[in-house]
Protein backbone atom coordinates (compact mmCIF):
# COMPACT_ATOMS: atom_id res chain seq x y z
CA UNK A 1 0.00 0.00 0.00
CA UNK A 2 1.31 3.16 -0.85
CA UNK A 3 2.89 5.62 1.75
CA UNK A 4 2.28 3.05 4.17
CA UNK A 5 4.50 0.38 5.38
CA UNK A 6 1.98 -2.72 6.73
CA UNK A 7 2.82 -6.43 6.25
CA UNK A 8 -0.12 -9.08 6.49
CA UNK A 9 1.13 -12.72 7.30
CA UNK A 10 -1.83 -15.47 6.51
CA UNK A 11 -1.49 -18.75 9.30
CA UNK A 12 -3.86 -21.15 8.44
CA UNK A 13 -5.77 -22.73 11.14
CA UNK A 14 -6.80 -26.69 10.58
CA UNK A 15 -5.08 -28.27 12.99
CA UNK A 16 -3.56 -28.19 16.78
CA UNK A 17 -0.27 -27.93 15.62
CA UNK A 18 -1.35 -24.65 13.71
CA UNK A 19 -1.91 -22.52 16.52
CA UNK A 20 1.08 -23.48 17.80
CA UNK A 21 2.65 -22.12 14.71
CA UNK A 22 1.09 -19.13 15.20
CA UNK A 23 1.97 -18.54 18.77
CA UNK A 24 5.58 -18.43 16.90
CA UNK A 25 4.69 -16.48 13.96
CA UNK A 26 3.23 -13.85 16.25
CA UNK A 27 6.09 -13.74 18.92
CA UNK A 28 8.40 -13.26 15.78
CA UNK A 29 6.28 -10.19 14.75
CA UNK A 30 5.71 -8.70 17.91
CA UNK A 31 9.36 -8.88 19.04
CA UNK A 32 10.64 -6.86 15.49
CA UNK A 33 8.13 -4.60 16.68
CA UNK A 34 9.38 -4.05 19.83
CA UNK A 35 6.91 -4.74 22.64
CA UNK A 36 7.54 -5.67 26.09
CA UNK A 37 7.96 -8.98 27.22
CA UNK A 38 4.74 -8.38 29.05
CA UNK A 39 2.89 -7.53 26.05
CA UNK A 40 4.12 -10.06 24.19
CA UNK A 41 3.10 -12.82 26.67
CA UNK A 42 -0.49 -11.07 26.84
CA UNK A 43 -1.69 -11.14 22.99
CA UNK A 44 0.02 -14.41 22.24
CA UNK A 45 -2.25 -15.61 24.92
CA UNK A 46 -5.22 -14.24 23.92
CA UNK A 47 -4.22 -14.88 19.99
CA UNK A 48 -3.72 -18.98 21.38
CA UNK A 49 -7.23 -18.31 22.87
CA UNK A 50 -8.69 -17.28 19.55
CA UNK A 51 -6.95 -19.31 17.27
CA UNK A 52 -8.29 -22.33 19.28
CA UNK A 53 -11.56 -20.93 18.93
CA UNK A 54 -11.66 -20.36 15.16
CA UNK A 55 -10.18 -24.19 15.25
CA UNK A 56 -12.58 -26.16 17.40
CA UNK A 57 -15.85 -24.18 16.94
CA UNK A 58 -15.30 -22.20 13.72
CA UNK A 59 -14.42 -25.55 12.05
CA UNK A 60 -11.52 -24.24 10.53
CA UNK A 61 -9.72 -20.69 9.29
CA UNK A 62 -7.08 -18.20 9.54
CA UNK A 63 -5.75 -15.49 11.18
CA UNK A 64 -4.61 -12.50 9.30
CA UNK A 65 -1.19 -10.96 11.41
CA UNK A 66 -1.18 -7.09 10.37
CA UNK A 67 2.06 -5.22 11.12
CA UNK A 68 1.49 -1.49 10.93
CA UNK A 69 4.58 0.85 11.24
CA UNK A 70 3.53 3.96 9.89
CA UNK A 71 4.92 7.18 10.84
CA UNK A 72 2.59 7.56 14.01
CA UNK A 73 1.97 4.97 15.40
CA UNK A 74 3.33 0.89 15.77
CA UNK A 75 1.70 -2.60 16.36
CA UNK A 76 -0.42 -5.21 15.37
CA UNK A 77 -3.46 -6.31 14.48
CA UNK A 78 -4.81 -9.81 14.18
CA UNK A 79 -8.08 -11.29 13.12
CA UNK A 80 -9.30 -14.78 13.14
CA UNK A 81 -11.73 -15.56 10.52
CA UNK A 82 -14.26 -18.50 9.90
CA UNK A 83 -16.93 -20.00 7.71
CA UNK A 84 -18.51 -21.59 10.53
CA UNK A 85 -21.67 -21.35 12.05
CA UNK A 86 -21.45 -18.06 13.80
CA UNK A 87 -22.33 -16.88 17.00
CA UNK A 88 -25.94 -16.79 18.15
CA UNK A 89 -25.53 -14.66 21.23
CA UNK A 90 -22.58 -12.72 21.09
CA UNK A 91 -22.66 -11.07 25.03
CA UNK A 92 -23.60 -14.35 26.37
CA UNK A 93 -20.59 -16.05 24.68
CA UNK A 94 -18.20 -13.04 26.13
CA UNK A 95 -18.73 -13.81 29.60
CA UNK A 96 -16.70 -15.65 31.67
CA UNK A 97 -17.41 -18.87 32.03
CA UNK A 98 -19.45 -19.44 29.40
CA UNK A 99 -18.55 -22.44 26.82
CA UNK A 100 -20.32 -24.36 24.18
CA UNK A 101 -17.41 -26.81 24.67
CA UNK A 102 -15.20 -28.51 27.46
CA UNK A 103 -13.58 -24.86 27.87
CA UNK A 104 -13.34 -22.47 30.59
CA UNK A 105 -15.26 -20.00 29.18
CA UNK A 106 -12.18 -17.42 29.17
CA UNK A 107 -10.97 -17.15 25.42
CA UNK A 108 -13.19 -14.52 24.34
CA UNK A 109 -13.52 -12.21 27.03
CA UNK A 110 -10.36 -13.09 27.99
CA UNK A 111 -8.85 -12.02 24.96
CA UNK A 112 -10.58 -8.46 25.36
CA UNK A 113 -9.10 -7.85 28.05
CA UNK A 114 -5.66 -8.60 26.96
CA UNK A 115 -5.98 -6.84 23.81
CA UNK A 116 -6.18 -3.25 22.93
CA UNK A 117 -9.10 -3.36 21.10
CA UNK A 118 -11.80 -6.11 20.51
CA UNK A 119 -14.40 -6.30 18.10
CA UNK A 120 -16.04 -9.42 17.28
CA UNK A 121 -18.51 -9.57 13.93
CA UNK A 122 -20.84 -12.65 13.88
CA UNK A 123 -24.20 -14.02 12.67
CA UNK A 124 -25.98 -17.47 12.47
CA UNK A 125 -24.67 -19.47 9.31
CA UNK A 126 -22.44 -16.24 8.25
CA UNK A 127 -19.14 -17.35 10.65
CA UNK A 128 -17.50 -15.52 13.04
CA UNK A 129 -14.32 -13.13 12.84
CA UNK A 130 -12.35 -11.64 15.95
CA UNK A 131 -10.24 -8.49 15.55
CA UNK A 132 -7.67 -7.74 18.55
CA UNK A 133 -5.17 -5.09 18.40
CA UNK A 134 -2.25 -3.88 20.70
CA UNK A 135 -0.44 -0.68 19.94
CA UNK A 136 3.33 0.45 21.15
CA UNK A 137 3.31 3.63 22.88
CA UNK A 138 6.77 5.55 22.14
CA UNK B 1 3.72 -40.38 18.75
CA UNK B 2 5.39 -37.30 20.97
CA UNK B 3 4.92 -37.32 24.61
CA UNK B 4 6.34 -35.35 27.43
CA UNK B 5 8.51 -37.25 29.80
CA UNK B 6 7.63 -38.33 33.25
CA UNK B 7 10.07 -38.82 35.79
CA UNK B 8 9.89 -40.84 38.64
CA UNK B 9 11.66 -39.58 41.92
CA UNK B 10 11.05 -41.64 44.81
CA UNK B 11 7.16 -40.90 45.03
CA UNK B 12 7.15 -37.91 43.59
CA UNK B 13 6.44 -37.83 39.81
CA UNK B 14 8.28 -34.62 38.09
CA UNK B 15 7.43 -32.98 34.68
CA UNK B 16 9.02 -30.76 32.94
CA UNK B 17 7.20 -28.84 30.08
CA UNK B 18 9.71 -27.56 27.93
CA UNK B 19 8.01 -27.87 24.65
CA UNK B 20 4.92 -25.31 23.23
CA UNK B 21 2.46 -27.63 23.27
CA UNK B 22 -0.34 -28.29 21.09
CA UNK B 23 -3.53 -28.94 22.57
CA UNK B 24 -3.55 -32.68 21.65
CA UNK B 25 -0.39 -33.22 23.40
CA UNK B 26 -1.78 -31.31 26.56
CA UNK B 27 -4.21 -33.92 26.80
CA UNK B 28 -1.91 -36.91 26.45
CA UNK B 29 -0.23 -35.55 29.11
CA UNK B 30 -2.52 -34.83 31.69
CA UNK B 31 -3.71 -38.98 30.57
CA UNK B 32 -0.09 -40.01 31.06
CA UNK B 33 0.19 -37.99 34.24
CA UNK B 34 -2.93 -39.60 35.94
CA UNK B 35 -2.16 -42.72 34.89
CA UNK B 36 1.24 -42.45 36.35
CA UNK B 37 -0.04 -41.39 39.92
CA UNK B 38 -1.90 -44.90 39.72
CA UNK B 39 0.69 -47.21 38.59
CA UNK B 40 3.77 -45.57 40.56
CA UNK B 41 1.80 -44.76 44.05
CA UNK B 42 2.60 -41.08 43.75
CA UNK B 43 1.99 -38.74 46.39
CA UNK B 44 3.02 -35.55 44.54
CA UNK B 45 3.39 -34.01 41.60
CA UNK B 46 5.68 -31.32 40.54
CA UNK B 47 4.76 -29.48 37.15
CA UNK B 48 8.10 -27.39 36.01
CA UNK B 49 6.73 -24.79 33.54
CA UNK B 50 10.00 -22.52 34.09
CA UNK B 51 10.39 -22.76 30.34
CA UNK B 52 7.05 -22.34 29.40
CA UNK B 53 6.24 -18.16 28.34
CA UNK B 54 2.77 -19.31 27.61
CA UNK B 55 0.00 -20.32 29.69
CA UNK B 56 -3.64 -20.04 27.96
CA UNK B 57 -6.72 -21.37 29.27
CA UNK B 58 -6.04 -24.91 28.09
CA UNK B 59 -2.95 -24.99 29.73
CA UNK B 60 -4.31 -23.90 32.54
CA UNK B 61 -7.29 -25.84 32.43
CA UNK B 62 -5.08 -29.08 32.08
CA UNK B 63 -3.00 -27.90 35.28
CA UNK B 64 -6.10 -27.40 36.99
CA UNK B 65 -7.35 -31.15 36.09
CA UNK B 66 -4.39 -32.58 36.68
CA UNK B 67 -4.60 -31.39 40.45
CA UNK B 68 -7.55 -32.71 40.52
CA UNK B 69 -6.91 -36.09 39.60
CA UNK B 70 -4.20 -36.02 41.56
CA UNK B 71 -6.17 -35.26 44.65
CA UNK B 72 -8.82 -37.62 44.33
CA UNK B 73 -5.78 -40.12 44.16
CA UNK B 74 -4.35 -38.63 47.38
CA UNK B 75 -1.42 -36.79 45.60
CA UNK B 76 -1.05 -33.03 45.94
CA UNK B 77 0.17 -30.85 43.03
CA UNK B 78 2.80 -28.26 42.53
CA UNK B 79 3.30 -25.85 39.95
CA UNK B 80 6.82 -25.12 39.89
CA UNK B 81 9.02 -22.19 37.85
CA UNK B 82 5.75 -19.80 36.75
CA UNK B 83 7.15 -16.89 34.72
CA UNK B 84 6.02 -13.61 35.69
CA UNK B 85 4.88 -12.50 32.34
CA UNK B 86 2.62 -15.27 32.44
CA UNK B 87 1.55 -14.83 36.04
CA UNK B 88 0.12 -11.53 34.92
CA UNK B 89 -1.41 -12.14 31.94
CA UNK B 90 -3.32 -15.20 34.12
CA UNK B 91 -4.93 -12.78 36.72
CA UNK B 92 -5.90 -10.61 33.56
CA UNK B 93 -7.26 -13.67 31.16
CA UNK B 94 -9.45 -14.48 34.86
CA UNK B 95 -8.23 -17.97 35.16
CA UNK B 96 -7.50 -19.38 38.79
CA UNK B 97 -5.38 -22.13 39.20
CA UNK B 98 -7.75 -24.43 41.72
CA UNK B 99 -5.75 -27.40 44.28
CA UNK B 100 -2.75 -26.27 42.78
CA UNK B 101 0.47 -24.65 45.16
CA UNK B 102 2.92 -23.00 43.36
CA UNK B 103 6.81 -22.58 44.31
CA UNK B 104 9.18 -20.78 42.71
CA UNK B 105 11.91 -23.59 41.71
CA UNK B 106 11.85 -27.46 42.43
CA UNK B 107 13.86 -28.16 45.72
CA UNK B 108 10.83 -25.35 47.39
CA UNK B 109 8.48 -27.53 45.10
CA UNK B 110 9.35 -30.50 46.71
CA UNK B 111 10.13 -29.01 50.32
CA UNK B 112 6.31 -28.87 49.60
CA UNK B 113 5.17 -31.78 49.25
CA UNK B 114 3.89 -33.98 51.65
CA UNK B 115 6.59 -34.99 54.12
CA UNK B 116 7.93 -38.95 53.98
CA UNK B 117 7.48 -37.80 50.22
CA UNK B 118 11.67 -37.09 49.80
CA UNK B 119 13.15 -39.44 47.14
Amino acid sequence: MIGNDIDVMVVPLRADEDVVRLRQVLRECLVSIGFSLIDQTKMITAASELGRNTLRYGGGGEAHIEKVMDGSRRGVILSFIDQGPGIADADLALTDGYTTGNGMGLGLGGARRLADEFELTTALGAGTTVRISKWKLF
Amino acid sequence: MERIPILKMGDLLLVTIQVDMHDRLAMTLQDDLTTRIVKDRAKGVLIDISALDLVDSFIGRMINNIAAMAKILDADTVLVGMQPAVAITLVELGLTLEGVKTALNVERGMSMLKPGSQP
